[in-house]
């Protein structure tokens, strides 16, 4: 069985916690979500928010100061210090979780070179970047124990590390390649996670579900697209779905490498890596979130790289640049602007380009779009 | 990038034959490595990580059924 993230998957959870008379810190239902990850291990080896020399570290090498990567700084800000090192606190959010923090380090940070360190860019146009000028200037780090979870419209399709580490091996899978998704599948994903699927036993089908920005799909219709995808395209003995619920930080390269040691605790041993992963706007190149892999020769998850896949009329199937021969004027590409521009006028997208099982789903939703 | 003393303190030295030293300058030209240290970082964190020892079992068979139970009542397993 694939070994968690730097060695141990985390657990962090106790229900029996007295929290009666703590200070209180009301949090989002993001940062709900990241607490909730930390205590059931998608975060291992996290045990709380990032402490300054952690985050220090992770800005400058993209690693915990252990050494073990880590690409995304996951933090807890303040607007101002009214909380020390050794207090603990209680951290509540509107969606009913309910969190102890150990507070062990309270420190101030350079937005600015935060910015430029994570996302590439400095600019507030930058969705990422926008949120990160919008936090506190001071951050607490220190371990979380999770008391209460939150209650998720998701409930029937949420598992957690330890629930699927135990269906893989129930299912006999030994590899599993992870498919990170926030849009609902059109015809070139599907040839992208069947293609993966080929050379491994199982395909782990893992949704974003979480805040994204306007123009990008519902979680509930992203899912259950899916639901229909599998539930006609599939083998039930092949493919998993299931969501994970955070939010997308638009990181490109570095959110690539988070979303590959996530599924990394989950069990998977290969993770998809697509075009522009986690990208927006014209932020990175193409195959920056490719070429990020090559300084984690220890990330103990293989990352399979694809390219676009696209429909040529000269070929009569879905391929891609490396196996098709014809020019370009013979290529059909899987347009996500084109399926949603035919959407949103309430159209069905070509079956060459969509499954009429997924239009249906989006288009009968009503307005699919945040 | 944040430079401190803090910072410098994560770096040590380690003594390696100048020989070595050399062929690695040799290797890495014209690669994305651009000093020795790099290179000799990249192969050790590639050599600890395959040396990493198994996973301990995480938990009891009590708690590994009540997994299986949730996963039955969800439809993951049959």
């Amino acid at each position: 069985m694939q070994k968690p993230h730097g060695g141990k998957l985390v657990k962090r959870i106790s229900g029996n916690r007295d929290v009666g008379g703590m200070d209180i810190i009301r949090v989002s239902n993001d940062v709900a979500k990241d607490v909730e990850n930390i205590a059931h291990g998608v975060f291992s080896p996290l045990e709380g928010f990032l402490c300054r020399d952690d985050f220090e570290s992770v800005l400058s090498h993209k690693r915990l100061a252990s050494d073990v990567p880590w690409t995304i700084p996951i933090v807890l800000d303040e607007e101002e210090k009214k909380h020390g090192e050794g207090d603990e606190v209680l951290l509540e959010s509107e969606n009913g979780m309910q969190a102890i923090l150990e507070i062990e380090d309270v420190y101030n940070y350079d937005k600015k070179e935060a910015a430029r360190n994570i996302f590439g860019t400095d600019e507030e146009e930058h969705p990422g970047v926008k949120k990160l000028y919008g936090m506190g200037d001071f951050l607490l780090g220190g371990k979380i124990t999770l008391v209460r979870g939150s209650e998720s419209p998701f409930e029937k399709y949420l598992l957690y590390p330890e629930e699927t580490r135990v269906l893989f091996r129930e299912k006999g899978w030994k590899d599993i390649v992870a498919f990170q998704t926030r849009n609902p599948p059109h015809i070139g994903h599907e040839y992208v996670q069947k293609t993966a699927l080929t050379f491994v036993d199982g395909i782990f089908i893992n949704p974003l579900m979480g805040k994204k920005k306007k123009g990008d799909f519902k979680d509930d219709v992203i899912l259950d697209s899916y639901k229909a995808l599998l539930e006609h395209y599939y083998l039930k003995n092949r493919a998993v779905l299931a969501v994970l619920q955070t939010e997308m930080r638009y990181a490109g390269p570095r959110e690539a490498v988070f979303h590959a040691i996530m599924r990394k605790n989950f069990g998977c041993t290969h993770f998809i890596v697509g075009r522009d992963h986690a990208g927006v706007g014209n932020y990175y190149g193409p195959y920056d979130a490719h070429e990020i892999f090559d300084e984690f020769p220890d990330l103990g998850i293989t990352p399979l790289f694809f390219r676009s896949f696209f429909y040529c009329k000269k070929c009569g199937s879905v391929v891609n640049d490396k196996i098709c021969p014809h020019g370009e004027e013979h290529h059909i590409n899987f347009s996500g602007t084109n399926i949603r521009k035919l959407l949103k006028e309430g159209k069905r997208p070509p079956e060459s380009m969509m499954r009429a099982e997924v239009s249906e789903i989006i288009l009968e939703s009503g307005d699919p779009f945040v | 990038m944040i430079n401190t003393d803090k910072e410098d303190k994560k770096y040590t030295t380690v003594s390696i034959p100048t020989p070595l030293v050399e062929k690695i300058k040799e290797r890495i030209e014209g690669t994305g490595f651009t000093s020795v240290s790099g290179y000799v970082t990249y192969v050790l964190r590639e050599v600890m990580a395959n040396m990493d020892e198994d996973e301990e079992e995480a938990f009891s068979k009590e708690d590994e059924e009540k997994v299986k139970e949730r996963l039955r009542a969800l439809g993951y397993l049959d």
